[in-house]
């Protein structure tokens, strides 16, 4: 039976936790973080959407959650309209939190502070994807109210 | 999607109990509450406790309490305890199976299942709960649908 009995009391982090916009210092450590929790190292990836929300910062956010200096979880997402014939609306591309500062409402702040974002720059709706086995993320993102959408993602190998 | 009685009988019990895990209630409380048989309720209950979801205490004032992590403890964990929910291949084979045409049959009906898993296994209580508190009561619901007519 996976994970069901009362987890030790959550770490009161919250209180010493800032979110704010990430700066080039902070690329190396979400870098590492990343591949910590991935296992692929991509930093031209992460600078590719570091340079992009430096450049057009009402449509696309990269946020870091910061206790004492420390990075212990960013969030990545954009505005993007008319793709797949939608209106505009806020996409989360990436979401990770330090496994050791989880189930403290980190992801909870990021994920308000980058749909507050979304909302000042005047969409009214949030997406994201998620691979169906990654059962902890889908789990946090329906925490947050998410529901399916009414698309439906397909795909296919290229050398069938 | 059907689920069996014993399910809908775990989940309300747990989803009452998370909702005030403070507090025991008894199974006839949780049964007039959602017009359940007590006395299935009662061994649906036992069997929640012998998963380590519930816990209960005997005697006067006693009851059922929730002792799980309801940020961890999902929909799926819950249903996978009283009834299967595909893959159905587990060890059945079926007619056809062989068949390109069942191999086919086979990938589309794994699509719906995995689906289905994926959404299962990612509402934990807490997120049903925070679903729940969102959902209008019955009443509300069917006043406001007169009111539109």
């Amino acid at each position: 039976m996976p994970r069901h009995k009362a987890a030790p009391a959550a770490t009161t982090l919250i209180e010493n936790v800032s979110i704010g916009p990430v700066t080039a210092d902070d690329l190396v450590h979400v870098t590492k973080l990343d591949a910590r929790i991935t296992g692929t190292a991509k930093p031209d990836y992460w600078n590719r959407l570091f340079e992009g929300a430096k450049a057009d910062p009402p449509t696309q956010v990269f946020l870091v959650a910061k206790c004492e200096a420390r990075l212990i979880g960013f969030i990545v997402g954009e505005i993007r309209a008319w793709e797949f014939g939608s209106a505009p609306c806020g996409w989360i591309f990436a979401i990770t939190v330090e496994p050791d500062a989880r189930l403290a409402s980190i992801g909870s702040r990021l994920f308000d502070a980058v749909c507050a974002r979304f909302r000042d720059a005047g969409v009214t709706k949030v997406r994201t994807m998620i691979a169906r086995d990654s059962q902890l993320i889908l789990s946090f993102f329906r925490s947050q109210g998410m529901m399916a959408g009414p698309f439906v993602e397909l795909e296919k190998d290229l050398d069938e | 999607m059907k689920l069996q009685i014993a399910t809908r009988h775990a989940l309300f019990a747990i989803l009452e109990l998370a909702s005030q895990p403070d507090r025991q209630m008894s199974a006839a409380e949780i049964a007039d509450k959602y017009e359940l048989s007590p006395n299935h309720l009662a061994k649906v209950l036992r069997t929640l406790g012998r998963a380590g979801m519930v816990e209960a205490s005997r005697g006067v004032g006693g009851g059922y309490r929730f002792c799980g992590n309801a940020k961890r403890l999902n929909l799926l964990d819950i249903i996978a305890i009283f009834e299967p929910i595909g893959p159905t291949a587990a060890g059945a084979r079926e007619a056809g199976d062989d068949t390109r045409e069942g191999q086919a049959l086979r990938q589309v009906l794994n699509e719906i299942e995995d689906s289905t898993r994926a959404t299962l296994s990612s509402i934990t209580v807490d997120t049903m709960l925070k679903l729940v508190r969102r959902t209008p009561a019955e009443g509300a619901t069917q006043r406001k649908a007169a009111g539109a007519r």
